[in-house]
């Protein structure tokens, strides 16, 4: 991992190169013709080395990789430069030399574990392939050796199970042994964790690096995280609309970034941002006054608009032939929210974090417990009030592709929530709808348009103004900024923020992510497997978490082990 | 596995029990004389009406009646027709042609449907692939009865490549005309929708995580594009059985083969109504059984359909 | 220092830093139906089968503009299989009447059958398809057996066993093959509706739209049905032309239209004694009948691309 500085010291004679891009142009061919995705990309890794690139969706990060394997899209090709693989140009190189290469000298590691196992076929299957493709000795004790090394525990059992039956981190532990089975030169990882849990992503990282550096292999890291990039890679690459903008040593990268892109990544990126409040902190200077709008409004009213009180969600499981058993996706759960402030629920998946949302939000009935809004129990809303409730408590949801009917354009989106409440007449909707799309920040213009034109956070943006129109009282966010690029989150978050400040909103902000809750919230509740594990202060929980769990999630967060001099701050 | 033909058998029963209700009691039990209405305006002999009276239990109670008529079909005693024979025997015979031609038919469907879908597929937007496109249109869209005649006239009549009618030696040579007709429309069907999984597949992220294995490219795409593209050209298959059957009453018409169709074409046409009744249950059963075998075939191409429901 | 631990920028004229998730502006609003409607009225099979779909429905609506021959009346049997003559282009049937005359009328059984079941069974099959995917529940399983059972007849056999109901086979018309294949083809439809509704029925927008307080029943009218009509379109527009086969494959076996009512099937089935002796009298309608079925394939599959989510911009 660190090696590779102290090999260049030591060697006196050059090392070649494992991996050497050199001006690497790839074009795409579209039904509007030609589009550059990469126009000047350059990088070296060494062997041994990590090297990182980083960048958001769209920046040519993985499609500069997908080239470097020769597995780009039937579309694209490479229109110009070169990739050096050990000295050897295979930007060009002819499909049966790329067989030779792939899975032997470069293997890859994908991103989405849960398509990119084969579902019909059994793991053992899929790795004995691969074996077998290579040259390398393929029985059954092979198999499940390459799948005991990539930390799967009962190898030779679970290698006769099909995809489906594993979880997550264990396909993704599976798709690891699949791409260093073979023992290549370069393995290419591409995002290899992003669709897991935080916990996992760490384990499964942790067991990523010590393989490769127990084999000599050199890594090239795809990712978006800037954070987790410098905390794993010995180089970091920024990419920014095809091109590489920065590159150098991660931390000197991190600490003197020079290119105004780089500098706002890291200025934007969560994980380094709960770090810096800290150091910040240590100079005598308030969170608040770093992130301003989260601070509470202190002339405002500060009751408890919300008590949870041992809430409980049990789901019966059906266990084949009319049984049923019995499963708490929310278990005893208690915690208030008070007005004007960000309360985050956070847990991983399956804590049953979105259940306790959904049950504020009155479209899930709690099995037993209590939700008490604004001094009134809403068990027993029904028809009139329960319609009163909905217009003072309103959510917005994760999947910005999914929160927008696609069939409605902005303007009927906006306007829905008013027409549904048959508040005011056309006229003072449509000024009511021009003034919320002023709020979030977006032109008037884009009334007219539909959801498909738009991009992942004005869509968000969207989905805040519709839950805005009815002037709310609590704003529930399940999971409201995962999907979105760093900057773009930021950017939302900010909004969030803003608006708090000046409507005085109160939200329950349900997240995964613990860098985000260190930007926004006073309060966490930290969920495990349906129970509340620990409550607090934001500063609190961070500073001195009381859980081992608490600890764990903290320390799963990528970069935050990372120390950065407060001049970045 | 063993759960799920289980379960999947205890599904076929309420099925097949509500679908013969449903035939029974439309030309039994709607209102009027049934045997009237059988045969509305001819006559048939006194003999046949007592023979049917006694076949079909019409003096007893509805559920009794249709008990009856169950345990009936199950032993095969399916009554006489309007000429006193029996028609289970007639169906023994004419059965094994009807499912020669079947077969014959299934096989010409899925062995060309699915190579031809196959090459389209991964040479989509290709010459090939559009001039298949273009023919599959056709195909679909000239009905199985006009694609029987015109054959007949060109490959029978004109070309005399076949015998334009097959008559009562009825074998796997002479059947292939009237197969070909039979298996036409359905493989242009079979073809378009391996084209798609194909093509669907082929950009799937697990097909790209194989070749990034090192995997040769016909091993990608016989274990990884067409294992998978399979499954829902397999469910088609079966799924396609009855159009098949419904067809073969057409198709058995016109080229005169000696099957089960055309026992039913010919009722059809002398409206014997208890004969119809008798041949449309048998091949609802026999067409639920194949569906079955067709769902386990798929549970097994499938691993995740043994667990899923 | 060797090249890979040095620290490189590239100048920042290079990629000049743009804002943070831009607006675009630069195109015209776009709904989902007018995108898919720029990309149809590009495609040639759209054109040709919608030009052809519009002769054939202005053939049905005024036959006389296409013939002044009366198809039935002006029969002589002394042109029994006749040649063409002029004002005759096809020829004469077995009894002597015009074959060009009969396919002209032909055309509007054909296609008033296929436009009503098409119809009957959308009315049907989305209405249950969308209330059992979206309830879920008892209606549900009902359905889903019920959908079973008419699966396992297939559609030819159960239009048979129907239209030997007394009720049918004595007032053979227009309407019983209508309700006959109605009867047999809605439990397909409601299928595809009932996917595509569980398909949306759970997605945020219903869901965020249930919380603004709009009642259950107007989420799934306002929001998820028409999100899930996109392959109702698609089977609708594809069952047009396999109805009007199965009408003129009835009729051919003698169950479907009655033979007052002028249609392909009826004179591909009396065509049959000719097929040696003059094939044109079976192949002119069998040409008009495929004509017809390939039109509204060709549009299916038209619109079936168009309104593929794949293609669809985001």
């Amino acid at each position: 991992m660190t090696s590779a500085n102290i090999r260049i010291d030591e060697a006196t004679a050059p090392v070649r190169p494992i991996l050497e891009i050199k001006d690497l142009a790839i074009t795409f061919k579209t039904g509007s013709g030609e589009v550059k995705a990469v126009k000047n990309a350059h990088l070296t890794i060494m062997p041994g080395e990590t090297v990182a690139i980083v960048g958001e969706s769209g920046s040519g990060k993985s499609t500069t990789a997908l080239a470097a394997i020769g597995l780009l899209p039937n579309n694209g090709r490479v229109s110009g430069g070169q990739i050096l693989l050990d000295g050897e140009d295979i930007a060009h190189a002819p499909e049966k030399r790329m067989i030779e290469l792939r899975g032997s000298h470069i293997g890859m590691v994908p991103q989405d574990p849960m398509s990119n196992l084969n579902p019909v076929w059994k793991i053992g299957y899929q790795v004995r392939e691969t074996l077998k493709a290579n040259g390398r000795p393929d029985g059954p004790e092979d198999v499940a050796r390459v799948l005991a090394e990539a930390g799967l525990p009962d190898a030779a059992r679970r290698a006769k199970q099909y995809p489906h039956e594993f979880s997550g981190g264990m396909r993704q532990r599976a798709l690891i042994a699949i791409g260093l089975s073979c023992q290549p030169k370069l393995l290419i990882a591409d995002e290899p964790t992003s669709a897991l849990d935080v916990t996992v992503q760490r384990r499964i990282l942790d067991h990523l690096d010590k393989m490769t550096t127990e084999l000599g292999t050199s890594v090239l890291l795809i990712t978006h995280d800037l954070g987790l990039a410098a905390e794993r890679a010995d180089k970091v690459i920024v990419m920014y609309q095809g091109n590489v903008v920065e590159a150098g040593p991660s931390l000197e990268l991190l600490r003197n970034p020079q290119h105004p892109y780089t500098r706002r990544l890291v200025e934007s990126a969560p994980s380094l941002a709960s770090r810096r409040i800290q150091v910040a902190k240590e100079q005598g200077v308030e969170a608040e006054d770093l992130l301003a709008p989260v601070a509470v409004a202190k002339e405002r009213s500060t009751d408890e608009i919300l008590q949870i009180k041992n809430l409980r969600k049990i789901y019966k499981l059906r266990q084949g032939l009319g049984q049923t058993s019995d499963f708490a996706a929310v278990d005893d759960v208690s915690f208030t929210v008070k007005r004007g402030t960000t309360t985050a629920i956070v847990g991983e998946s399956g804590s049953g974090k979105s259940t306790v949302a959904k049950m504020v939000l009155q479209l899930e009935k709690p099995t037993e417990g209590q939700i008490v809004f604004d001094g009134v129990d809403t068990a027993g809303l029904k028809g009139k009030d329960l319609f009163k409730f909905r217009r003072r408590v309103q959510p917005i949801f994760q999947d910005p592709y999914g929160s927008l009917d696609p069939m409605y354009n902005i303007f009927r989106t906006i306007e829905e929530p008013l027409r549904v409440h048959k508040i005011g007449n056309a006229a003072s909707r449509e000024k009511k709808v021009r003034e919320l799309l002023d709020q979030v920040a977006l032109p008037q213009s884009m009334m007219q348009r539909y959801p498909n034109e738009l991009s992942g956070g004005q869509r968000q943006r969207i989905a805040i103004a519709r839950a805005l129109a009815l002037d709310p009282e609590v704003i529930i966010c399940d999971e409201a900024v995962s999907a979105l690029d760093v900057l773009v989150q930021a950017q939302v978050l900010n909004l969030l923020a803003d608006l708090q400040d000046n409507l005085g909103l109160t939200y329950l902000f349900i997240t995964h992510d613990l860098a985000v809750v260190r930007q926004i919230a006073d309060h966490v509740c930290v969920m495990e497997k349906g129970k509340l594990v620990e409550t607090g202060s934001t500063d609190d929980v961070f500073d001195n978490p009381r859980e081992a769990y608490t600890q764990a999630l903290l320390d799963a967060i990528p970069g935050g082990s990372l120390l950065l001099p407060p001049a970045v701050a | 596995m063993v759960r799920f033909i289980f379960r999947r058998l205890l599904q076929v029963i309420p099925v097949f029990l509500g679908t013969t209700l449903l035939v029974y009691y439309m030309v039994f039990a709607l209102p009027g004389d049934p045997i009237a209405a059988l045969f509305g305006e001819r006559q048939p002999p006194q003999s046949v009406i007592d023979a049917l009276r006694a076949q079909y239990n019409l003096d007893q109670p509805f559920w009794v009646q249709y008990g009856l008529f169950l345990k009936n079909l199950f032993t095969f005693n399916l009554g006489v027709d309007f000429t006193q024979q029996p028609i289970a025997a007639a169906l023994a015979r004419a059965f094994p042609v009807t499912a020669m031609l079947a077969i014959e038919a299934l096989i010409i469907q899925a062995v060309f449907g699915i190579a031809f879908g196959v090459f389209a597929g991964l040479k989509k937007g290709k010459l090939f692939d559009s001039t298949v496109l273009v023919v599959s249109l056709l195909v679909i869209a000239v009905p199985t009865f006009v694609l029987g005649f015109v054959f007949q006239l060109i490959f029978g009549v004109q070309l005399g490549w076949a015998k334009p009618t097959v008559g009562a030696n009825a074998d796997w040579g002479n059947l292939i005309l009237p197969a070909v007709v039979l298996g036409l429309v359905s493989f242009a069907y079979v073809l378009r929708l391996t084209r798609a999984s194909v093509s669907e597949n082929m950009n799937a992220d697990y097909v790209r995580t194989a070749t990034a294995k090192g995997l040769s490219r016909p091993r990608v795409v016989i274990a990884h594009i067409l294992r998978n593209s399979l499954i829902p050209v397999v469910t088609y298959l079966g799924a396609n059985l009855g159009g098949l059957m419904g067809g073969a009453i057409v198709t058995e018409g016109i080229f005169n083969v000696p099957g089960v169709g055309n026992k039913l074409f010919q009722a059809i046409q002398r409206s014997e109504g208890p004969t119809i009744v008798a041949i449309v249950s048998v091949l609802v059963l026999v067409f639920v059984i194949t569906n079955l075998l067709v769902d386990l075939l798929y549970a097994w191409l499938d691993p995740r359909i043994r667990y899923d429901q | 220092m060797t090249s890979n631990t040095e620290h490189f920028v590239a100048p920042v004229e290079e990629t000049p830093l743009l804002a943070t998730d831009a607006v675009k502006t630069d195109q015209a609003p776009l709904s989902l139906w007018a995108d898919a409607w720029r990309k149809l009225r590009r495609r040639p099979l759209f054109i040709v089968s919608s030009l052809l779909i519009l002769l054939l429905v202005t053939v049905a609506l005024f036959p006389g503009l296409f013939t002044s021959v009366e198809p039935n009346n002006d029969c002589q049997l002394s042109n029994s299989e006749g040649a063409p003559t002029a004002g005759h282009p096809l020829g004469f049937t077995l009894q002597g009447c015009d074959v060009y005359s009969r396919v002209i009328h032909g055309t509007q059984a054909s296609l008033s059958v296929g436009v009503l079941s098409v119809l009957a069974v959308v009315i049907i099959g989305v209405t249950l398809g969308a209330l059992a995917g979206y309830y879920g529940g008892w209606l549900d399983a009902v359905l889903a057996r019920l959908g079973d059972i008419f699966f396992a007849l297939p559609i030819i056999l159960g239009a048979l066993v129907i239209t030997q109901l007394p009720l049918f086979r004595e007032n053979r018309s227009v309407w019983t093959v209508v309700m006959t294949i109605s009867l047999l083809a809605w439990p397909q439809m409601a299928r595809i509706t009932r996917g595509a509704v569980i398909e949306v029925r759970n997605a945020d927008f219903v869901t965020a739209a249930r919380s603004l307080g709009v009642s259950k029943f107007g989420a799934l009218v306002k929001h998820a049905l028409p999100n899930a009509l996109a392959p109702v379109i698609v089977l609708a527009t594809l069952e047009l032309g396999v109805f009007i086969v199965l009408e003129a494959t009835l009729s051919f076996l003698g169950v479907g239209l009655p033979g007052s009512v002028m249609s392909w099937g009826n004179d591909i089935s009396a065509a049959n004694a000719s097929i040696r002796t003059n094939p044109g009298i079976l192949l002119y309608p069998a040409a008009a009948l495929s004509i017809t079925v390939l039109s509204f394939i060709m549009l299916g599959d038209a619109v079936r691309d168009a309104l593929d989510p794949k293609s669809r911009q985001r």
